[in-house]
């Protein structure tokens, strides 16, 4: 028994979800080392993974403390995109009025690119946390519009007429029946929400701040100093995959009974 | 015959005759449309007794649903009313129970908590009605799957929660729109017998719409068969067989006899799906 639970145990790990991509991860970093060895690549054009690490490794408060801005940053933003995109998407969604005059209007919006009208938040807001947050927000609002509009038009609509049928008030149909129905879709607009905004915050640090890694990067480029760049690089890809976690986490909690999450059911069933 | 209203009506359960069930006067219902008015549904005039087993059967898009929706005061009709109990029906007034042909349970509640979802929605004590909905579960053979999810259950399985769901809260009416029409046929022929069986043990009016004839000729009290689209009253039949039925009565000469009967009013439309 315990020799099978031994190998079980062992069978997990090599199943567990982080471990395959940890691998692949390691090879990439192999790869890259190589070639900058095979075909002898000057280091201002690519750093080696090596000089990378040394950068993280002695600069690591430093590059910490400019990560914080960042973060909060980000985070904001991703929650203000969440706290005004779910209400939109129940507007759209809803009302046939509301969606004809904004949902066009929203997609058009989206065709502006963000980085070019950045500056403009920056004359409006100067210098500190708010030109990022909103350009962080405004990456991470589009997504979960267009997630939660079609979780909430997805509601079977045999299912609502079930419950208008007892009788039951519109705000608890909707409670009962649309919202639950389109958290999975919200849920899967808030993961890519949360990415861009990472990508919001970083653009807003681009055009004008003077902390966050974003300012990092500007300020290594600006010296050709590419293994501190690439190590700002490799704390974004960190930040966004802790946050993309932290939602997924949350997701779980939240919605345990939906087909993405039964897997993990079967296996502890 | 003019000399006693409501004489005419074949009384099953006792109550006062003519006001209790359903009834349906000069229902019609058109659909607006962007290329102009829909009609689908010709006036109708029925009434359903208190207790009976009415079968509705005709061919797709004949407004059968349509009927359903509106007998549940989701859907206003265009002209005419409709009284349950003697109160017109202008809004949802929750005394039925509605069955479709998907069961439709929601996937994050649990076989019992889809039960009660009636009970949440009218807002009546959830403890007291808790063990009215354990036992409706024992009562199709449901027990002991309360706390799994709908997911877990097989179809049949699922409808029969359904039918636990439009039960719980105990309405004198079952709306079923085909509900035994994605399951398999054993499957169906079993649930059959349970819905006959929970029909004489809970005494409820229960109006069902079916693509089968056997199916209808089977359940039914009386047997309505409707025209194409826009939908009227093609006939409506007695069922000359007993309310105890089991699978031999398929082979009785009356059974058969009737679905043939029945049948050619689709031959002659030439349109049954």
């Amino acid at each position: 028994m315990a020799e099978s639970r031994e190998q079980r145990g062992a069978s997990k790990l090599l199943n567990a979800v982080w471990i395959r991509p940890f691998l692949f991860l390691i090879f990439i970093v192999i790869a890259w080392d190589l070639t900058i060895r095979i075909f002898h690549i000057p280091q201002y054009q690519i750093p080696a993974p090596a000089d990378v690490v040394a950068v993280l490794w002695h600069d690591w408060p430093e590059l910490l403390s400019q990560s914080w801005p960042t973060t909060y940053a980000t985070v904001y933003g991703f929650l203000l995109s969440a706290l005004f995109g779910i209400p939109v998407a129940m507007l759209i969604a809803g009302s046939k009025t509301v969606e004809s005059y904004i949902y066009p209007l929203l997609v058009f919006s989206q065709s502006v690119p963000k980085i070019a009208i950045a500056p403009l938040f920056v004359v409006w807001f100067g210098f500190g946390i708010i030109p990022k947050v909103i350009s962080a927000f405004l990456l991470g609002f589009f997504p979960v519009v267009v997630s939660a509009v079609q979780g909430f038009k997805s509601v079977d609509p045999d299912m609502v007429d079930l419950a208008r049928a007892m009788k039951g008030s519109r705000f608890q149909v909707f409670c009962a029946v649309n919202l639950p129905h389109a958290m999975p879709a919200i849920f899967s607009g808030l993961k890519v929400s949360v990415t861009l905004a990472v990508v919001g915050a970083v653009v807003g640090e681009f055009v004008g701040s003077n902390s966050g890694i974003g300012y990092v990067m500007q300020r290594s480029i600006g010296t050709f100093d590419l293994p501190t760049m690439f190590a700002a690089l490799v704390i974004l890809a960190l930040l966004g995959v802790i946050l993309f976690w932290v939602v997924d986490r949350i997701e779980r909690l939240v919605i345990p009974w939906h087909v993405s999450q039964r897997e993990d059911l079967i296996i502890a069933a | 015959m003019v000399s006693q209203p409501g004489a005419h009506l074949r009384v099953v359960s006792d109550g006062a005759a003519g006001a209790s069930g359903i009834r349906i006067s000069g229902v019609s219902k058109t659909y607006r449309t962007r290329d102009g008015d829909v009609p689908s549904l010709k006036p109708l005039d029925f009434h359903i007794n208190d207790g009976e087993f009415f079968v509705v059967v005709g061919p797709s898009g004949c407004g059968k649903s349509t009927l359903l929706k509106m007998i549940s005061g989701l859907l206003p009709p265009s002209s005419g009313e409709i009284l349950v109990d003697g109160k017109q029906v202008t809004e949802p007034h929750g005394n039925v129970g509605i069955v479709f042909q998907n069961a439709l349970l929601l996937p994050w509640r649990t076989v019992l908590a889809n039960v009660m979802l009636p009970i949440d929605m009218k807002r009546l004590p959830r403890a007291q009605y808790r063990q009215r909905a354990m036992e409706l579960l024992k009562l199709v053979g449901l027990e002991g799957f309360e706390k799994k999810l709908p997911w877990q259950l097989s179809g049949g399985m699922q409808q029969r929660a359904s039918i636990c769901r439009a039960l719980v809260h105990d309405p004198r009416i079952m709306l079923m729109d085909e509900p035994f029409g994605a399951l398999d046929a054993m499957t169906r022929e079993r649930m059959n017998m349970e819905l006959q069986r929970i029909q004489r043990e809970t005494g409820k009016t229960i109006l069902l719409i079916t693509h089968s004839i056997p199916e209808a000729v089977f359940l039914a009290d009386r047997v309505l068969v409707m025209t194409e689209r826009p939908g009227s009253i093609a006939a409506i039949y007695d069922v000359p067989l007993g309310r105890e039925r089991s699978l031999d009565v398929m082979a009785d000469p009356a059974f058969t006899q009737l679905v043939q009967q029945i049948r050619k009013h689709f031959f002659t439309q030439s349109a049954l799906d």
